[in-house]
């Protein structure tokens, strides 16, 4: 995903990093490492969305780490901790791609987490890198989703297959995989309508446009993304659990991060699921998606 | 996520060698604590809530007698979960009329929040109530918002007014001028989703705001945020000065903390709950349901009263002498069916319930199957639908023809009514949940206790025996 660079850093937003000092004061200004600090260290992390039992699990990494390395400055603690936690992300994953055309991404998730605004900074990421990008009006429940899809491909540059609004959104599917066929488009990228993940029938309409795909092209879809909310506490855990049995995620999306959310759940989901995190969201321009990287984001949490 | 449905029985365990003391010590009580903090954090209760409410429930906690009625489990249980009720305050559902109309409400919060939809479902309860409700269009950012609040608007026959990309804060004053030549006695803002942070963008509401001087200025949240609902609460409260919360997306399966974080850094009151992308999916606000929510206990309560709006009581209690004796036909099942429809969304209602989830795996429950299995009931005669053991080949044959169905489903169909006479005996045997079944009231801990002596009272306690579901 050459293109999709920039720092992280830069684009947190000045409140967030006004609180830089006080959690780097933390470990700067203890003059030992003691009780007090790890559970410091624990609040930390709890408020960055970690969880209780990672971030119980982490600092209790950390005081065997500590032992070990026989590290007794505090201020080695925040860069063993960083470590540690790039290390529970896993290795940076890119996005899957077909070795025959077209390479499809079916993008999901519960509402108003950023799906398709996500799509249209992807399909704009992709034309830019001279590839034909189609994208499929999936959501043909929500009102306007369709218009809004239709903004994003203008300024994308990529055409939408589209139906109207109440449409058999398997057969919207159906007929823009067709169309990407026939068109030879380098990609093909799937917006649905956002569905909380505890609504079986609803779950059940997305495992049937997922089947559409699949019947109709061999592999495909390539690349299943999950999109999270970064302002999402431990309930994304569920999200990710549910969405992975009915259409087996092979990946997540994380926006939001321009916010104060640090999104600190993935890591424990990295735990549980083992689903990596590929991209992320860090605004509402069509410019604002990067690729995931572990150790940027194991620093964010601590800005 | 069963960790959190087990906190009673954590707090059980840590409690069992308690058993004849009479007073909770420190020692005992911050056991407790630790599990208590353990699920508050879990739920998404803000880090420094949590703190200070843990402080709170020792404080009062601390040498207290253990009631005769209750384990010293319950007893904790008890004193957390008014703490959570008090923190939250009473139900406050009600939007604040201006004298001079009309009255100007105002929906802020994040992206995605959801302030578009709880904005028209704001807009059609209120009509129902016999306002003139106006809805305005004011997020000028976000593509196709516009065309969604029309659409939506077109849903429940509420005009909507926009000026299309122009300044969101002429649009709000035009819309006043608009509202007032047009008998409109509500006006409804929609604002664009922002970020606490961005500074620009929060001029522009206080913008807004100085403009139209909204009589309410509601904040929308996700009820699935985590810690971070209490940055942008206060940062909301800051800026505007809040009057109360609606919060989103209560339909999921979210324990809900960030409800708690809210209250807590603002002060104001949660005044709704968006429970359904549908229209009329915007529900009063209920601080003690989501108390056992935040719990893990389960909406208990919300389920106990939906059911019993429609359920004549002693109707009910048939049917559990029905169910425990097996003499549940297949005309008290249609009957139940019926029922049901008119409770709405049978899933949610299911979900509502603490561990029937689980019980309920691997039971389909699709709400167009109802159709088809009241129609092939309708098709039997009185007999076979007290009898059905009497329903063989060609009996099932002319119901199949009758109903519009195969043979094959109406087997189907039997076999599974078989299954679940069963499993409705099995679930209205079940224990009554530990601890706060009836939100504090002491006859339902009472009885609670009794339940574990006899099993008789236990059923009858239990709200599942009150509310039998024929699958
Ligand atoms: N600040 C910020 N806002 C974002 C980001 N991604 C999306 N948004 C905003 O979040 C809101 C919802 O985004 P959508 O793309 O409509 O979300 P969706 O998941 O498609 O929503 P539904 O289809 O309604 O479920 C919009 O206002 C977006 O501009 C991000 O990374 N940062
Ligand atoms: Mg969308």
């Amino acid at each position: 995903m050459a293109g999709i660079f920039g720092k992280l850093k830069d684009k947190l937003s000045k409140t967030r990093q006004g609180l830089v000092d006080r959690i780097e004061q933390v470990f700067t200004g203890a003059s030992k490492i003691d009780d007090d600090l790890y559970e410091e260290l624990e609040e930390i992390l709890i408020q960055a969305d970690v969880g209780v039992s990672t971030s119980l699990e982490l600092v209790e990494m950390l005081r065997e780490t500590v032992k070990e390395r026989k590290i007794s400055d505090p201020k080695d603690l925040q860069e063993v901790m960083k470590e540690q936690i790039t290390g529970k992300l896993g290795e940076k994953s890119e996005l899957r791609l077909s070795d025959s055309k077209p390479t499809v991404y079916l993008i999901v998730g519960v509402n108003g987490v950023g799906k398709t605004t996500t799509i249209g900074k992807l399909a704009k990421h992709l034309q830019e890198g001279g590839k034909k990008v189609l994208l499929a009006a999936g959501d043909t429940f929500r009102a306007a989703a369709i218009e809004q899809l239709e903004v994003w491909g203008e300024r994308a540059g990529a055409e939408v297959i589209k139906q109207t609004e109440g449409a058999d959104p398997a057969a919207v599917v159906y007929d823009a995989v067709q169309a990407a066929k026939s068109r030879a488009v380098d990609f093909l990228l799937i917006d649905t309508a956002g569905r909380l993940h505890n609504k079986v029938n609803l779950m059940n309409e997305l495992a049937k446009i997922k089947r559409v795909v699949e019947r109709e092209i061999a592999d495909a879809p390539h690349e299943v993304l999950l999109v999270l909310d970064a302002t999402t506490g431990q309930n994304a855990i569920q999200q990710v659990k549910l969405f992975q049995e009915v259409a087996n995620v092979s990946g997540i999306v994380l926006t939001k991060l321009d916010g104060t959310a640090k999104g600190g759940v993935v890591i424990g989901i990295q735990g549980e699921t083992r689903v990596p995190v590929k991209l992320i969201g860090i605004g509402e321009g069509i410019d604002d998606l990067k690729a995931f990287e572990p150790q940027e984001f194991a620093e964010a949490l601590f800005v | 996520m069963a960790m959190f449905e087990s906190l009673s029985e954590k707090l059980q365990a840590t409690f069992k060698r308690l058993r004849g003391k009479g007073k909770l010590t420190e020692a005992d009580v911050n056991e407790a604590m630790r599990e208590v903090r353990m699920a508050l954090l879990e739920a998404d209760v803000n880090f420094k809530v949590v703190k200070e409410l843990i402080a709170k429930i020792k404080e009062r906690a601390v040498g207290q007698e253990v009631l005769e009625s209750l384990t010293p489990a319950q007893q904790v249980i008890k004193i957390v979960h008014e703490e959570i009720i008090s923190l939250m305050g009473g139900s406050e559902s009600k939007i604040q009329l201006s004298s001079k109309p009309p009255t100007v409400v105002m929906l802020i919060g994040l992206q995605g929040a959801g302030k578009t939809t709880q904005g028209a479902k704001l807009a059609n309860m209120l009509k129902k109530q016999g306002k003139h409700p106006l809805l305005v269009a004011c997020d000028i950012y976000r593509p196709a918002a516009i065309k969604q609040l029309e659409v939506l608007g077109a849903q429940i026959k509420v005009p909507v007014f926009s000026l299309g990309q122009v300044s969101p804060v002429k649009i709000a004053e035009e819309s006043l001028e608009f509202a007032r030549k047009n008998g409109h006695d509500l006006v409804i803002l929609d604002t664009a989703g922002r970020l606490h942070v961005n500074e620009e963008l929060m001029t522009e509401l206080s913008d807004i705001r100085e403009a139209v001087n909204p009589d309410e200025i509601l904040l929308v949240v996700d009820a699935m945020t985590g810690q971070d609902a209490v940055n942008v609460a206060e940062a909301f409260h800051n800026q505007l000065g809040l009057n109360g919360v609606i919060l989103s997306k209560m339909d999921g399966d979210t324990r809900g903390g960030a409800a708690l974080s809210v209250k807590a850094v603002t002060g104001c009151p949660i005044k709704f709950a968006g429970v359904g992308e549908r229209m009329d999916a915007l529900e009063v606000f209920h601080p003690d349901r989501v108390a056992s929510r935040i719990l893990g206990m389960g909406d208990v309560l919300t389920l106990i009263e939906k059911a019993q709006q429609t359920i004549d009581e002693k109707k009910a209690r048939e049917l559990e002498e029905k169910i425990r004796k097996q003499e549940f036909t297949l005309d008290d099942y249609l009957d139940q069916m019926r029922q049901i429809k008119k409770m709405g969304s049978l899933s949610s209602l299911l979900e509502m319930i603490p561990g029937i989830g689980n019980q309920l795996k691997g039971v389909e429950i699709d709400e167009k199957d109802l159709g088809r299995i009241e129609a092939i009931i309708c098709s039997m005669t009185p007999e076979e639908r007290t009898k059905p053991v009497i329903i063989k080949d060609s009996r099932k044959k002319r119901i199949a023809k009758g109903s519009g169905t195969t043979v094959v489903e109406v087997g189907r169909f039997l076999k599974q009514f078989e299954q679940t006479k069963k499993m409705m005996k099995q679930l209205s045997g079940m224990p009554g949940m530990p601890g706060m079944g009836g939100a504090g009231k002491k006859s339902a801990s009472k009885k609670g206790k009794k339940g574990k002596k006899g099993k008789k009272g236990g059923q009858r306690k239990n709200p599942l025996a009150k509310f039998p579901f024929p699958f």
